[in-house]
């Protein structure tokens, strides 16, 4: 089993991502909710990190936060998933615990 | 109001996230009615604020994006948008909407007033307002 970590805010304006990626393990879940949904987005300065972190860890995006934001499926890093409101319940039950990053 | 100053309007959020995105247009609506000459200026993640397409049909969130494409008849005569912030984001002036302009009075029209700039114009823009307002 492992964690599922959240990460609500944009990785252009905070650090929440990347500290999400630096102390998760591997196996573990991050899941990219509200304006942290904007850390899915193909060809910005964010993307090699986010790649990197993929490499031993799951990513997912909430598809009702990357809808509001115009962020279409084209635009989204290649091997993220993108989840509905019950794909983010799966997850919480799939894992041991939910960590929040805010 | 006799004498009209330069209004300038930073954004610097995303649109959703926070309540800055909406709580700057809110301003500029109800500033409207001081006749003052007004600009809008997007950098950082106030980029995104214009990007097209946006859907809260699955949110709980009322969908603003609408109200920047009237900002025009509202008095806003420029809204201008930081190139590299663009750019550092993966968007281009294509991923952003047109918001058109028109002077009843004079009857001059602009098709789209979004105009991209760089920093050194940023800074320009923001140095010549006689009042900006952060957000």
């Amino acid at each position: 089993m492992a964690d599922l970590h959240t990460v609500n805010k944009s990785p252009f304006e905070k650090n929440s991502l990347e500290a999400a990626i630096k102390f998760s393990l591997a196996g573990a879940s991050i899941l990219l909710i509200e304006d942290g949904v904007y850390g899915a987005l193909k060809g910005t300065v964010a993307e090699d990190m986010v790649k990197g972190a993929m490499g031993d860890r799951k990513v997912y995006a909430l598809k009702s936060d990357l809808m509001a934001r115009a962020i279409k499926d084209d635009r989204i890093i290649e091997g993220i998933a993108v989840v509905d409101y019950a794909g983010f319940v799966d997850l919480v039950e799939a894992n041991d615990k939910v960590q929040a990053w805010l | 109001m006799s004498e009209i100053k330069k209004f300038m309007y930073l954004n610097r959020r995303a649109p959703y996230g926070t309540i800055y995105a909406w709580e700057s247009l809110e301003v500029v609506l109800i500033g409207a009615a001081f006749d003052q000459e007004v600009s809008l200026m997007f950098a950082d993640d106030g980029v995104f604020q214009l990007v097209k397409g946006s859907d809260t049909s699955e949110s709980d969130m009322k969908n603003f994006m609408p109200t920047y494409r009237t900002l025009g008849d509202y008095g806003v005569r420029h809204m201008y948008v930081d190139g590299a912030s663009l750019a550092a984001r993966g968007l281009t002036q294509d991923d952003l909407i047109e918001v058109a302009w028109e002077d009843f009075e004079t009857e001059e029209e602009v098709d789209n007033i979004v105009e991209i700039v760089d920093a050194d114009q940023v800074a320009k823009l923001m140095a010549e307002s006689e009042v900006v307002f952060s957000f």
